[in-house]
């Protein structure tokens, strides 16, 4: 079991920024986030897209954003339990969480904090009639692991960096790669794209365009699947592995039943105070809220999460007293010894 | 500015007589989002930034639409339910030329 003080559902960068806040009132922080990497939308969509309205930074890189909050919180040594989904939340008698995920990890928390932007990110599943009974019998949406695929026939479907970085990967793993696509065109790094023609050209990767996936065979695993070519009649071919990779996209998912008040597909809270949900002790801060006048944007989920940081210390010590400090008089102490802090003056006299 | 009207079937088939400004900078994607009609968190994932696909919608009418960009054809190239006449509402501008225009919202994928 992970403990932890504040459990932040959701590692964007609402998510990471509570760390620091709640870091200062020395209050230990644990993300989960269905994505394997940190930074959310930020990460996952538009890396390289700039950004122009975080205060004081006239442009930034989605991408770049990430890691400078990571480095802005890293003295406060955050966990992370990343590519897992929270699936359930169960309340304690003595007013504590377990927080439980899609692969049974189990986090208690004194406090939850639901950072989770749009919803959890998950696979976009091609409309095919029965692909949902070759899940995992052959099927599958996401690589975790390569040499699950050595000496195995795969094809790959889709026309962006995932579909052509992981063909090249399983060029040299798998038996055979198919890599099948609805354009001639790929949307990519121009050396992945480059890279792919080059294995086309050595017959390590066999190109099927502009064509989609029509059907899949087999009885209970997938033994072949029906391939229509524009304007050429359907073929089969013979595979052992179907991996369609046609990106992700953000779904609310289990944090929908989780007894919270849902309105316009995000979680309704008290801004006027603290951004607590109707469960006291759950709040929810960023994109995932809402409450009059809402705005989507990364500048407000910061506000949103120091103000929801302070509510969770009166929470977890009702009887401290406590007041706010600037990080310029306070400095910052990390948990890991560190301390950061502004320099001192000299007084010294002139002669 | 003038406004335009259009007309948009949201995705239970419902179609809606729409007035949009031209001079708000505002593209179909963020007509349909003021209007709500589609859920939140359904349509405009990616911000209109034409990674998602999640505004796509049907052109009806005979509108001269200004060209795809690279961006945008290659997204639809990886989107479910694409058509000949499938569009990114994100690169749909609201502006006079498409006074008249007639949309349907793809399914949500």
């Amino acid at each position: 079991m992970i403990t932890t003080d504040i459990l932040i559902i959701g590692a964007g960068p609402t998510g990471l920024f509570t760390v620091f806040e709640a870091g200062l009132l020395k209050l230990k922080c644990h993300l989960i986030d269905a994505l394997p990497q940190p930074g959310g939308q930020c990460s996952e969509i538009y890396p390289k897209k700039p950004i122009y309205d975080i205060p004081a930074y006239p442009e930034i890189l989605a991408g770049d954003l990430t890691d400078n909050l990571m480095e802005q919180i890293k003295q406060f040594e955050p966990g992370f339990t990343l590519g897992e989904r929270a699936d359930t939340l169960e309340k304690q008698d003595d007013g504590t969480f377990i927080v439980t995920t899609n692969k049974g990890t189990k986090h208690h928390a004194k406090v939850v904090a639901i950072a989770g932007g749009l919803g959890s990110f998950e696979p976009r599943k091609p409309k095919l009639d029965n692909i949902s009974k070759f899940e995992d019998n052959g099927v599958e949406y996401i690589i975790k692991e390569p040499e699950f695929y050595r000496n195995k026939n795969v094809v790959i479907a889709g026309g962006g960096d995932s579909a052509l970085d992981w063909s090249i990967f399983l060029a040299d793993v798998a038996k055979s790669v198919t890599l099948v696509h609805r354009r001639n065109e790929f949307r990519g790094a121009l050396d992945s794209v480059e890279k792919v023609q080059e294995l086309k050209d050595a017959n390590k990767i066999a190109l099927i365009t502009p064509a989609e996936i029509t059907g899949i065979l087999g009885d209970d695993k997938v033994t072949g699947l029906t391939i229509q070519k524009k304007g050429e009649e359907a073929f089969t071919i013979d595979t052992d592995h179907f991996v369609p990779l046609f990106g992700l996209s953000p779904k609310l998912g289990p944090l929908g039943n989780w007894g919270l008040e849902i309105e316009k597909n995000a979680i309704k809270v008290n801004n006027a105070l603290d951004y607590q949900t109707n469960i006291p002790g759950v709040y929810a801060i960023g994109d995932v809220n809402t409450y009059p006048g809402k705005l989507k944007l990364i500048l407000c989920g910061f506000h949103e999460a120091t103000l929801m940081c302070q509510s969770a210390f009166q929470r977890i010590f009702p009887d401290k007293k406590y007041v706010m400090k600037y990080t310029t008089v306070g400095g910052v102490q990390g948990f890991d010894g560190t301390k950061k802090e502004a320099p001192k003056a000299v007084v010294k006299a002139i002669q | 500015m003038q406004d335009i009207n259009i007309k948009i079937t949201d995705r239970d088939g419902v179609t809606h007589d729409i007035v949009a400004p031209t001079d708000m900078a505002m593209n179909l994607m963020e007509v349909v989002r003021s209007y709500e009609l589609a859920p939140e968190g359904t349509i405009g994932v990616c911000g209109g930034m034409a990674m998602c696909a999640s505004c796509q919608c049907y052109v009806k009418s005979n509108h001269e639409l200004p060209a795809m960009s690279d961006d945008e054809d290659a997204m639809l190239a990886e989107a479910f339910d694409v058509e000949d006449n499938s569009r990114l509402g994100c690169q749909i501008q609201m502006t006079p030329e498409i006074d008249g225009l007639e949309v349907e919202l793809a399914p949500e994928s």
